[in-house]
């Protein structure tokens, strides 16, 4: 069933530039930052599809490392969004 | 039979990624961003990591899959709530349709109002 993991990369390929497209034009800096820990996510299905794409198992463990770094990482830019305002 | 189990699951994930995104994209304000986005993306990785562990089964690969879908579902709303409330704090309006805000009768106005799309 090579042909659905490669549909299914499309799809979430397709996802991915809609997130883009959010961070690029997203007008203010919460906007950017939600399609940015979007993003993260998205790339965790991205693991699993070549996980199963390639049979080789050590993609999950990129998965969770992702998922762990796409957390602190957001955590991180919600504290900073609380402290700060526009124009600082 | 288990191969097509997996992949009627990994589908149904897709489609709530797609639809996920396509929120992310169409909706006013970061709000309503953040509710669509995240719940529906957070379901679509998740069925896609069961469905990784359905293919494959008490292996390295699923016991993996289904420990990260368990640290999906948990950290990922947890972020989106803190996005939401430094929106809040930092100042960013609320879309003109919007009919209530619990959290500024909670606590009170963002300390400067700041229009959507001023940056």
């Amino acid at each position: 069933m090579t042909a659905f993991l490669n549909v299914a990369l499309v799809v979430l390929m397709l996802s991915s530039f809609l997130c883009l497209y959010r961070i690029a034009k997203g007008p203010t800096a919460p906007d950017r930052t939600v399609a940015i820990d979007i993003l993260g996510t998205l790339l965790v299905g991205f693991c699993c599809v070549f996980a199963l794409l390639y049979g080789r198992d050590w993609f999950m463990n990129i998965a969770i490392v992702w998922a762990l770094m796409s957390f602190i990482g957001t955590i991180a830019l919600a504290k900073y969004l609380q402290g700060r305002f526009y124009d600082e | 039979m288990n191969e097509i189990v997996a992949y009627v699951v990994i589908a149904v994930g897709l489609a709530f990624d797609l639809f996920g995104t396509i929120g992310l994209v169409r909706l006013p304000d970061i709000y309503n961003r953040v509710q669509a986005a995240t719940k529906c993306v957070t379901l679509g990785t998740c069925f896609i990591l069961v469905g990784v562990t359905i293919h494959s089964g008490i292996t390295a690969m699923g016991v993996k899959a289904l420990i990260c879908a368990a640290f999906v579902l948990m950290t990922s709303p947890v972020g989106a709530h803190a996005i939401a409330r430094g929106a809040h704090v930092c100042g960013v309006q609320l879309w003109e349709g919007s009919i209530m805000d619990k959290y500024k009768d909670d606590f009170g106005q963002p300390e400067r109002e700041l229009d959507d799309l001023e940056r």
